[in-house]
């Protein structure tokens, strides 16, 4: 990939976020009932109205939408229909650096896990640490954070008294969601290398590079290590962005209060702004994400680069 | 190093070691990069020092002004920084004096005159006065404030004509400043549960300057003036909400902790769990009692059931056959069994209630419904014209989908019409929006219902069924229905009056049937008393903050 074709793919990210946005504007819209569709019926038609009025929600819908583009070419996503006293921007602000500093450290904690104990596993192939690698990594890639988190509560926090139950407002709330996420994608990043990094110690080249004598530690990280990693960076990607913009059941077990909820909350309340914007940052980080994977592949397998 | 498997005869490289991190070097640039931003992001994640009391409240409140807000969840944290002329009774959950330290009422009952307390103070030093009460009230009925519960107002002078646009002069609204403290409400017929209504968030009187400054935000800036015990020292959406005392409150000397944090979140089991190490001092809210361990909650000693305002029932499309017949309807009201659903599926002591008005609303006594009787409930059905159920179309039961609870009750009920009338319905499980959406167009057959009572007055149920009532939404109307409400609500003597609300009330579930009330709710909580106190058991669930303390260090 040149650089011309990075620009391009730069060049077409906001492009393809807006259409995404404009999708979910328009099928949001199209969903029943409405924001302020309540238990309780508005005391008067003309309550009812005023309330429409102020979010503009009484224009016909393609007037919303220039609204709405506007908004966007402002940096502004406008209030949230939901959360009355805050812009779907405060929100945003507020949220999405605790999902992100979640989502990171859990992302490390994926890798910290995921790369030793897969490569451990390509390594000893068919010994003990394989088999128990593949052990730890099967209960980790079935068992669903619904159920790990609350498992992990039940211990550390309920049994043992280490660690709080849930909040987030001092380093130790971090340690269990950490812990979970990073436990759960860590033994799929565990099983992508092990079958990576047995697949290339397998190939011809490594069989080259054995015949004439080098160091088995040398082929391994030198040699190996690169184009093994390639499995692993197709699914850290989108993994990152999963983990940056908030897991709802890790964040809703452990009261933290990041994106998570809001992203399914946002669509059960109507909150038509904050579901846009929140799909608008998923979007954007998907598609950075993808393209940083796609220049990863290059810097780690020379037959893209050279192709 | 261990030597690699099934690489035979490789020599072990005396360079291996310093090989092995060399080739490290390659990765190191991405992993400063990742450190550097896990660090930069490290400070979203900072230590508070804990609150004088820490409350958890269920959802995240959607908004604190209490002229808008319509969440139980909102409404608490509101009445902590807003007061109206009355106040809740920590003890009773009835209304006693707040801003207003007396008042007197006109022998016709039309004309109450409120003297505000010479010491009510906003928290910013100064004075609460009558005009601020009025400016106050004006506002939440005016439509385009846009609040839900302006039909409170419906019963001041002028309140509806304001409210639907047909007088515009906000001034003819029936309340008015006599003098510098005291306030003359003008009603339009004599409504007996007018003080509790005051004590409602609705009649809060708010700061008008801060209001029409801060627009949609103006409960968010710094400094907010507030009428009530607390003032908002800060907010992190779906985290907490930090309260800090009022000094200026009239009654500061009553309110007990200095500060509180009202925590949000939506797990029950977390809130549980919270409660149980002490991280959280009290549960506010009883849906962050997992209902899966009503029967090991309920042997807790800490855990204490009351009843509670509300109703649980089933709506019937009246405007669809074979729902516009009454026979129909009150052949599946006889053919349910109540007492199976509390005790199998609700289980946190629940009474079952074939009446719509919980037992002891303001002191009323309901009638008895249609009770459960399958001989009565097959002969109706006969003689509508569907024997055995025979010629009775399949029908569908609605319900909101997001508790385990209402499938349960619905399965229960479709057992209950297929094995004592032979009826086949169907279970059609709705998202919320959909759910409102299909009930206020009428596009159902059976709809699960349920009505929290918003004063402790029979009133706040009976009026749901009026012919034009917003809330209605069976398509039933009944003149006769409408004209005893009305005739009971403009009567002063108590007795006659619930005489007549019985009247209509028997007349609603006996002889027409629009509606199957099922069980009455119960609130709960779970309150050590030896760590906490001044929370009282009350039919309106109301837990005043200012009253709530820690009596132990932690």
């Amino acid at each position: 990939m040149d650089a011309r074709s990075i620009l391009r793919r730069l060049l077409a990210i906001p492009l393809l976020a807006w259409a995404v946005a404009s999708l979910a504007f328009f099928l949001m819209r199209a969903a029943p009932g409405g924001p302020f569709d309540r238990e309780r019926a508005p005391a008067s038609k003309e309550v009812e109205a005023a309330l429409k009025a102020r979010y503009h929600l009484d224009e016909p819908l393609w007037r919303q939408y220039v609204r709405f583009l506007a908004g966007l070419a402002h940096a502004d996503l406008g209030p949230s229909l939901k959360y009355r006293h805050h812009g779907v921007n405060d929100i945003l602000a507020q949220a999405l650096p605790v999902s992100m500093t979640l989502g990171g450290l859990a992302f490390a904690a994926a890798l910290a896990i995921g790369l030793p104990v897969g490569m451990a596993g390509a390594v000893w192939r068919g010994r003990w640490p394989d088999w128990l690698g593949a052990l730890l990594t099967m209960v980790g890639v079935c068992i669903p954070t619904f159920v790990l988190a609350p498992l992990a509560v039940l211990l550390f926090a309920l049994k043992l008294e280490w660690l709080p139950v849930a909040g987030w407002s001092s380093p130790t709330h971090a340690i269990l969601p950490v812990l979970v996420l990073g436990l759960y994608f860590g033994a799929r990043v565990a099983r992508l290398f092990r079958e990576g990094l047995s697949e290339v110690l397998r190939s011809p080249f490594i069989m080259a590079a054995r015949a004439k004598g080098v160091a088995p530690s040398a082929i391994l990280l030198r040699h190996a290590l690169r184009p093994a990693l390639l499995p692993v960076v197709s699914y850290a990607g989108p993994m990152l962005a999963d983990l940056l913009t908030g897991s709802f059941v890790v964040e809703r077990i452990f009261q933290v209060p990041g994106t998570g909820a809001f992203f399914i909350n946002s669509f059960f309340s109507r909150d038509y702004p904050l579901m846009v914007g929140l799909v608008i940052v998923y979007s954007l980080l998907l598609l950075v994400l993808n393209l940083a994977t796609d220049m990863a592949y290059r810097w780690l397998d020379p037959r893209i680069r050279h192709a | 190093m261990q030597p690699l498997p099934r690489i035979p005869d490789a020599p072990a490289s005396q360079a291996g070691a310093s090989r092995f991190w060399a080739s490290f070097a390659s990765l190191r640039p991405l992993s400063s990069v990742l450190l550097l931003a896990l660090a930069a992001l490290l400070p979203s994640c900072r230590p508070d020092s804990r609150a004088d009391l820490i409350l958890h409240n269920g959802r995240e409140p959607e908004t604190l002004d209490p002229h808008l807000l319509t969440g139980q969840a909102d409404g608490r944290v509101a009445s902590a920084l807003f007061e109206g002329l009355t106040r809740y009774d920590p003890v009773t959950g009835n209304a006693i004096p707040g801003l207003a330290a007396s008042w007197s009422l006109s022998p016709d009952g039309l004309r109450y005159t409120f003297q505000i307390r010479t010491n009510a103070a906003w928290s910013d030093g100064r004075p609460i006065l009558a005009e601020d009460v009025v400016w106050s009230f004006r506002r939440a009925v005016d439509p385009l404030t846009g609040a839900d519960y302006a039909s409170q107002y419906f019963y001041v002078e002028n309140g509806e004509a304001i409210s639907t646009g047909k007088e515009r002069d906000l001034s003819k609204l029936g309340v008015d400043a006599v003098s510098r403290s005291s306030v003359v409400v003008r009603l339009r017929h004599p409504t007996p549960f007018f003080l509790e209504l005051l004590a409602t968030r609705v009649f809060a009187v708010i700061p008008r300057e801060a209001v029409e400054r801060g627009g949609d935000r103006w409960i968010l800036q710094p400094g907010l003036p507030c009428s009530g015990p607390y003032t908002l020292a800060s907010w992190r959406v779906n985290d907490r909400i930090r309260l800090r005392r009022n000094p200026h409150y009239w009654d500061a000397s009553n309110v007990r902790a200095g500060t509180i944090d009202v925590l949000a979140g939506d797990s029950a089991h977390t809130a549980l769990n919270q409660y149980l190490v002490g991280d959280v001092d009290f549960i506010l809210d009883k849906d962050m009692f997992p209902s899966e361990l009503a029967e090991a909650l309920q042997r807790r000693p800490d855990f204490h059931s009351y009843t509670y305002l509300g109703a649980y029932f089933i709506r019937f499309n009246t405007t669809r056959k074979p729902f516009d017949d009454p026979r129909v309807r009150k052949a599946i009201a006889m053919a349910i069994d109540r007492t199976r659903i509390v005790q199998r599926i609700t289980r946190m002591g629940e009474p079952p209630a074939s009446h719509l008005v919980p037992q002891g609303t303001g002191g009323y006594q309901p009638p008895m419904g249609l009770g459960r009787d399958p001989e009565a409930a097959r002969r109706l059905l006969a003689e509508a014209g569907y024997p055995g159920g025979n010629g009775l179309r399949t029908f569908e039961y609605s319900y909101n989908a997001e508790s385990r609870l209402h499938e349960h009750i619905a399965v229960e009920i479709q057992s209950a019409l297929h094995d004592v009338l032979g009826l086949r319905m169907e279970l059609r499980p709705l998202e919320w929006k959909t759910y409102l959406n299909n009930m206020s167009r009428l596009d159902y057959d059976l709809m699960r219902s349920s009505w929290i009572g918003d004063y402790n007055d029979p009133n706040t149920f009976l009026d749901l069924f009026l012919a034009d009532g917003g809330n209605n939404r069976t398509g039933w109307r009944d003149p006769s229905y409408d004209a005893l409400i009305h005739e009971a609500n403009a009567t002063l003597d108590r007795a006659r009056r619930f005489q007549l609300l019985a009247q209509a009330e028997a007349h609603l579930l006996r002889d027409a049937a629009p509606i199957v009330p099922l069980y009455s709710y119960v609130g709960f909580y779970a309150l050590d008393t030896q760590r906490l106190a001044g929370v009282h058991p009350n039919l309106l669930d109301e837990h005043p903050f200012w009253a709530i303390h820690r009596t132990r260090r932690p």
